[in-house]
């Protein structure tokens, strides 16, 4: 009769060791985060931001948790391993900074249920797949508002990068404010068809100042365009990153991704367990659009830009609340109605005073 | 003087085979104190960079995988190198196949038939092909040098490759992001393994070094491809047609590059993108003359540059060491075969060794 009872004891003994010995085991083990960057980390733009998010959620968690990053990573057959190797390395959480990586994300995401995945700026989601981008368009409407303020020609320049849905949202809304503050004010569009070529980019920015173009905002990385409008006096806006160092007379704010708030929520949120896969869009009033200073533009109209930017902030404001009218001047969003999350998400046509047409 | 380099008088032909190993044993070594000095554990650096990355059966799949497009541009660069044709252009003959593979895939997604695939195939290699045969004519027909052109063709391949896919070959569905649809199942290379990514290209690779190897070794026109190579001018006097020579080589080549192309797409990418190569197209230089242009010194050699490849993702993640390494191994490794093919042609004496070395060396 004794021995079952000692072997009972034993067993039980020797679970609950286990259990504490896998319990400490979860505990002294970090919560491991990758990062998949498409540029270096030093590009000062795109990349370069995420980084910044990445090294805030080391000092925000401490020992609790560990990152990765891999930087260059090709858009092409190579994504996939370096998702994969990440997942298979043991990280639980997985951010895929670029929209080349939404296939390959989705793929080894089937294979690694487990592991949680988030990729920028896609359209894809699956059950462990969240997606995530920053509303810029926030931050070009207070971009576009300074724009109608301060130029004197009426012609603002506007280097755009390839037509997807993010681009022309942005130039919708920097038209919006246009509309709204400065009728008379016309953007001139060049397409430059890259992210980030400072040798295009300046070449555009020059290209628009020789017709007269007095400001200039940008929707690709590099601060070429800061730097040319510098030279040349006129007034620029950065893009990406604080790029106030690069035109000390021509900056007049940056509109700046801030993705650390984002970051170190889906982390704490995949820690606990509550994380859910959504498309979530943040801007201004989560502080992941941020413009941190408005320089050489006089008081009056640095103060208003920033009653809008607290407007917005407070969600009385929003960049395009109707009435809006297409191109052709149908009525879109009436009064009072503000343009879907849908329309938004998948927008391909240009609100009325853009001029010219969208590149196909 | 430390040491002096005397010429042999005849290559050695130890020397040419043991060049390879000696440049990569110096280049772990190199690599181990690179290592050291930035304050890993050199050994398992190494380890983690060469052997991590291919220590399950995964990663070798994935190994399979880097290798293929490597080892069928660096196959076909041999044919043309042997005789002596410099065609810096496999990357621009890769993008070419790459994006006539995709043109024709796209256009017949809902297609079904066992035809397609092999037409996707033989569209890509034709455009290679073509592409490399631009470069031919111009070769041969106003002596353009063909160093020159093929490397300002792999920029026009390039740029029309991202013309196409943010304009006639877009997805028609992606919302304006630049990428192709993704093509049909029928035009999908079939997975060798299930669960992985190795793709049938594998095989067409391996068959190419075979092929190339009894070109080379065994036919006429293998034997007027070397001579062509050793001396052109014997060629032309044994009566062999060295334009024709020119246009066969380049052709080979260029199919080849396209092949590799048309296998990333229909392979691991499955759709058209912006960057289907890395720069493969580059890499086999390196890798044909780290092979010495023999197809089985290649086929070691472009392993050993797709396990590169793995390791530098590999020491990103887990040393995390910066991607650059990547390229430090590679620009090594060659510096070194370089440097250590000196020796085939001259061998080292040390003069300080004393006399009865300098005596035994003078009889």
């Amino acid at each position: 009769m004794k021995k079952p009872v000692l072997r009972k004891l034993l067993t039980g003994l020797v679970a609950s060791l286990g259990l504490v010995a896998t319990l400490s085991v979860q505990a002294a083990e970090p919560f491991k985060v990758g990062f998949v960057y498409v540029g270096p980390i030093g590009d000062h733009g795109w990349s370069y931001q995420h980084d910044q998010g990445r090294l805030a959620v080391e000092k925000y968690f401490g020992d609790k948790v560990k990152t990765t990053y891999v930087e260059n990573v090709p858009e092409g057959a190579d994504a996939e391993r370096v998702i994969r190797t990440l997942a298979k390395t043991g990280h639980n959480l997985i951010f895929t900074t670029s929209f080349g990586f939404m296939n390959p994300t989705l793929k080894v995401a089937k294979q690694f249920p487990k592991v949680t995945f988030e990729h920028a700026t896609g359209y894809k989601l699956a059950k462990n797949v969240g997606t995530y981008i920053s509303t810029t368009y926030e931050g070009r409407y207070v971009a576009g508002f300074v724009a109608a303020k301060v130029t004197k020609t009426n012609k603002i320049g506007y280097i755009a990068s390839f037509p997807i849905p993010e681009v022309i949202r942005d130039i919708n809304s920097a038209q919006m404010a246009l509309n709204k503050y400065n009728p008379e004010a016309e953007l001139k569009i060049i397409w430059v068809n890259s992210w980030f070529d400072p040798g295009k980019e300046a070449d555009a920015a020059n290209a628009m100042m020789d017709q007269g173009v007095d400001v200039i905002l940008q929707h690709t990385d590099s601060p070429a365009a800061m730097q040319a409008a510098d030279r040349r006096g006129i007034f620029a806006v950065g893009q990406a990153s604080d790029m106030s160092s690069f035109g000390e007379k021509a900056h007049i704010l940056s509109v700046v991704d801030n993705w650390t708030p984002f970051y170190i929520k889906r982390v704490q949120q995949v820690m606990d367990g509550t994380w859910k896969s959504e498309d979530h869009w943040g801007g201004m009033a989560e502080d992941e659009i941020v413009i941190p200073a408005f320089t050489n533009i006089p008081d009056e109209v640095a103060t208003e830009a920033q009653s809008i930017v607290d407007g917005i902030k407070a969600g009385t404001i929003h960049p395009f609340a109707g009435p809006i009218k297409n191109q052709a001047g149908e009525l879109k969003v009436a009064e009072g109605e503000i343009l879907s999350h849908d329309e938004l998400a998948g927008m391909n046509w240009y609100i009325e005073g853009v001029q010219g047409n969208i590149p196909k | 003087m430390l040491f002096k380099l005397e010429p042999r008088g005849e290559h050695s032909k130890a020397m040419a085979y043991l060049s390879p190993l000696l440049a990569g044993i110096l280049t772990l070594i190199t690599g181990g104190i690179f290592f050291y000095l930035q304050g890993n554990d050199p050994l398992y650096a190494l380890k983690t960079m060469l052997y991590t990355p291919i220590s399950d059966v995964y990663g070798l799949t994935e190994l399979c995988v880097k290798t293929a497009p490597i080892l069928l541009c660096a196959i076909g660069l041999a044919v043309v190198f042997k005789a002596q044709v410099w065609n810096i252009g496999a990357e621009g003959q890769l993008l070419m196949g790459g994006l006539a593979a995709s043109a024709l895939a796209v256009n017949i997604i809902d297609i079904e038939g066992v035809w397609v695939l092999p037409m996707v195939m033989l569209v890509g290699m034709l455009g290679g092909g073509l592409w490399a045969l631009l470069a031919a004519w111009l070769k041969t027909h106003f002596n353009a040098n063909e160093i020159l052109t093929t490397i300002m063709l792999n920029y026009i391949a390039l740029n029309f490759l991202i013309y196409s896919v943010h304009g006639p070959l877009k997805d028609p569905h992606g919302y304006n992001f630049p990428e192709s649809a993704m093509f049909g199942d029928a035009a999908l290379l079939p997975i060798l393994v299930e669960g992985t990514r190795v793709h049938a290209g594998i095989l067409f690779a391996l068959f190419a070094v075979v092929v190339v190897w009894v070109l080379l070794s065994r036919s006429f026109i293998g034997f007027q491809i070397k001579v062509l190579g050793l001396d052109a001018s014997a060629a032309r006097f044994a009566g062999f047609k060295d334009k024709k020579l020119v246009w066969i080589t380049m052709l080979i080549s260029g199919a080849l590059a396209g092949l590799a192309g048309a296998g990333e797409v229909a392979g691991p990418l499955g759709q058209l993108v912006p960057q289907i190569s890395p720069g493969y197209g580059y890499a086999a230089i390196i890798v044909a003359f780290l092979g010495r242009l023999h197809p089985i010194g290649i086929l070691f050699a472009s392993l050993l540059m797709a396990l590169i490849y793995m390791g530098g993702e590999m020491a990103q993640i887990m040393l995390n060491m910066p991607l650059a390494i990547t390229g430090l191994f590679q620009g090594m490794l060659l510096f070194y075969l370089l440097a250590c093919d000196v020796l085939i042609g001259y061998k080292i004496k040390f003069p300080w060794l004393g006399t009865k070395a300098a005596a035994s060396s003078a009889e």
